[in-house]
């Protein structure tokens, strides 16, 4: 039983943090590693990024958006409530070292990904410039954090009402324009086309680029291959060779197509699950 | 003596496992055999000629003592059958149920020589059922201990022989389990009309009586390294049973459409994850009407038995070779052509078809015809030229078996893998690295629960002696 201490609501309670009590977790995970957690008995594994880490106090922050049954539990869950299962940290951490200037672009949810490992990169002696983006000013999350893991974060929204008016996209194309070769590398992470359109815009400047694959997954460990996706036309198993990737050579709309695989199946389960809570109110 | 002259006179015949029916099981997940009786085993007993040197012994991995716990079977006295058994033994309820007892005790029995060979299995299962129903039995006596610790990585047949093992010898042991339920592949991979989870559950919660510590969640290779486990956490000696966990797929075109399942992705859902009761459970799986699983192992039959319980309406088995050459039980072949499963012997497949959403529609098989044999003595399936066909489908399993997954040996120090990734130990389990021991797929490659039992058992006496008289 692992047992959340503190619960946030962020983006206008359509995501949630929980600071959860796993010390073990805490103290090995690296940036761009995840965990999966099982809430109770009858629950699904899902994977999670992990948005910090502090190993002093022994807890992990996860953020996530409530997008189905499982999240959904998750969202009722408060201080001193308990998540069954929780194993981590998975997959491989961002290789990170000292490269010059790095460009860290975060969509959605996918900006609490991308924390750890800004934070990483800065950490290393890079300069980290951080493009933050969401719909509107109400949904975009972790600026301050950001603020202090990058040395400079430009936030961008889809309406304008808040920081530059567009997508991530345009605001990294301008940044590319700017800085020319000074840029090493660029990470992308959020929604699969936000990172798909990261992508094409970074090759156009030859900047190699990192992607995190949100695949399905059940297991985690690389045994069962549920989230394989196609990198340079071969297959990997995100949770064991990723989840980061070469995002040049990412199948963006294969894994678009996979993650889509159980949508009738969640509809369900998420339909049963408000109808049982809207009994018990 | 008596008894066997008897039955030699009178040829009782091999009992008959009773049965679900194959119309009713074919839908629902309930165990197929439903036991014998105590009449029933008692008879059956009865026609063990109680071999001076039994052969059934020298065919089982594990060394049962297999006329005496017969033998107290016929006399009526089960609770000396079940101690006799657990003397070699810590799971029969399991080995029993799954063990390929064709190939190994009864394929070695004396009776089987002119008639049906004694039905061992059943037997074994029968003593363990009734164990498991008592209340009363004592635990084995637990010697004093001796101060050393053993951790046992992977809780599948070989940690839990290795744990019972040598908990029994006063070791302390701690096993890790990777998965949220200790049992391994008894648990994900076994589904429950063959193996009910209730059954694996007791075995377990018998260790956890003995003493050993069971801690899920850990995986080995992440959370923590084996090297850790030795020079940080105080363990003296490492058991690696990890099984192979790695998926093989088949590698043509098409195979990452939606509906197109590894066996352990397929089996890792319905047993562990329980998807086959969803939505009480969360864990959502393809309903496919159609489906197809390639390959004719054990795993294949229990994918094809799954799919049709699942509600499919047709359930093929696709084999690229031919029948005699099936490596799954006899058993379980028989099983699955009762219960309707189609066989599509020496088809191959080239290609999988997808709709434009990504969902599987279909797969396009070319027919094979056997050539001269290969390196494992089987004849080579070869493609018959210009002969292929499609086949509709909305799911497909891959079940042609797995690889060495590298999780553990690539975060190992100084542990030494053949060049399939497999680790290299030798009978006893022992690996290039002092302290370290490995047994079961992750040494073998896939193969059966009684080997890795096997190899757990062997390794449990090294790691005895290491911790007794050093490496």
């Amino acid at each position: 039983m692992f047992e959340i201490i503190a619960r946030q609501e962020l983006a206008q309670g359509t995501v949630v943090a929980n600071d959860i009590m796993a010390p073990k977790i805490a103290a090995k995970a690296r940036p761009g590693q995840f965990i999966i957690l099982r809430v109770n008995e009858t629950g699904e594994r899902i994977p999670l990024t992990m948005a910090d880490t502090d190993p002093e106090r022994g807890t992990i922050t996860i953020i996530y958006q409530v997008v189905g049954k499982t999240t959904a539990m998750m969202a009722r869950l408060g201080a001193g409530d308990t998540i069954m299962d929780i194993a981590g940290p998975l997959g491989r951490p961002t290789p990170i070292e000292k490269k010059g200037t790095i460009i860290c672009v975060g969509g959605g949810t996918g900006v609490a990904v991308l924390h750890p490992i800004t934070r990483g990169f800065k950490q290393a002696g890079n300069k980290v410039i951080a493009i933050i983006g969401a719909r509107n000013q109400e949904l975009l999350i972790m600026e301050d954090k950001m603020a202090k893991a990058s040395d400079e974060l430009l936030v961008c929204t889809d309406d304008g009402s808040y920081g530059h008016h567009g997508f991530v996209t345009d605001v990294l194309r301008e940044q590319l324009q700017k800085l020319g070769d000074e840029v090493k590398e660029a990470v992308c992470i959020g929604p699969v086309p936000m990172m798909k359109f990261c992508a094409k815009v970074t090759e156009e400047f030859k900047v190699p680029t990192m992607a995190s694959l949100n695949a399905i997954m059940v297991d985690g460990t690389g045994m069962c291959g549920c989230c394989r996706v196609s990198v340079g036309g071969q297959t990997k198993f995100a949770c064991v060779d990723g989840p980061e990737f070469d995002a040049h050579q990412v199948d963006f709309e294969e894994l678009s197509r996979r993650l889509t695989a159980y949508i009738p199946q969640e509809k369900e389960a998420m339909d049963l699950f408000q109808h049982k809570c809207s009994c018990e109110a | 003596m008596a008894e066997a002259k008897k039955a030699k006179k009178e040829k009782i015949p091999r009992t008959k496992m009773p049965e679900q029916a194959p119309e009713v099981r074919r839908r629902n997940f309930e165990e197929v055999p439903l036991g014998l009786t105590p009449e029933m085993a008692q008879r059956e007993a009865g026609r063990c000629l109680q071999c001076k040197k039994p052969a059934c012994v020298t065919g089982c991995p594990v060394e049962v003592p297999i006329p005496e716990f017969i033998g107290h079977i016929r006399d009526g006295n089960f609770e000396k059958a079940i101690l006799a058994l657990w003397t070699k033994n810590s799971f029969p309820a399991v080995c029993g149920r799954v063990c390929p007892q064709e190939n190994q005790c009864e394929g070695k029995c004396i009776v089987g020589k002119k008639d049906d060979p004694v039905a061992i299995g059943y037997l074994e299962r029968f003593v363990a059922d009734w164990a498991r129903a008592q209340s009363d039995i004592s635990l084995p006596p637990i010697p004093e201990k001796t101060g050393k610790k053993v951790a046992v990585v992977g809780t599948g047949p070989g940690g839990l022989t290795v744990a019972g093992d040598l908990i029994l010898k006063g070791h302390d042991v701690t096993m890790f389990e990777a998965f949220h339920k200790p049992g391994g592949v008894l648990v994900y991979g076994i589904p429950e009309f063959r193996l009910p989870k209730e059954i694996v559950a007791h075995e377990v919660a018998f260790l956890s009586q003995l003493g050993v510590k069971v801690e899920c969640n850990v995986v080995v290779g992440r959370m923590i390294t084996v090297d850790e486990l030795l020079q940080e956490q105080g363990f003296d000696a490492v058991y690696i049973g990890v099984g192979a966990g790695l998926p093989r797929f088949l590698g043509v075109p098409g195979e990452n459409a939606i509906g197109v399942y590894s066996a352990n992705e397929y089996l890792t859902r319905s047993n562990l994850m329980k998807a086959y009761l969803f939505p009480e459970y969360d864990t959502p799986l393809v309903k496919g009407k159609k489906v197809v699983v390639f390959g004719g192992g054990n795993v294949a039959m229990d994918s094809l038995r799954t799919a049709m319980r699942m509600g499919a309406d047709e359930v093929k088995c696709i084999y690229r070779r031919s029948r005699s050459e099936l490596p799954a039980r006899a058993e379980e072949i028989h099983h699955a052509e009762e219960e309707g499963i189609e066989f599509f012997f020496l088809h191959s497949p080239l290609r999988f078809f997808e709709d434009d959403k990504g969902f599987l529609t279909g797969v396009e098989v070319q027919e094979m015809e056997l050539g001269e044999p290969d390196e494992s003595g089987r004849r080579r399936p070869v493609p018959i030229k210009g002969s292929t066909k499609t086949m509709e489908c909305d799911m497909a399993i891959i079940a042609v078996g797995a690889a060495a997954n590298p999780l553990v040996t690539s975060t190992t120090q100084g542990l030494e893998t053949n060049q399939w990734g497999y680790i290299v130990a030798d009978e006893a389990g022992k690996t290039k690295k002092p302290g370290v021991w490995a047994g079961g797929d992750i040494v073998t490659g896939a193969a059966t629960v009684i080997l890795a039992a096997g190899a757990g058992r062997q390794a449990a006496n090294s790691i005895h002696q290491y911790l007794t008289w050093g490496w």
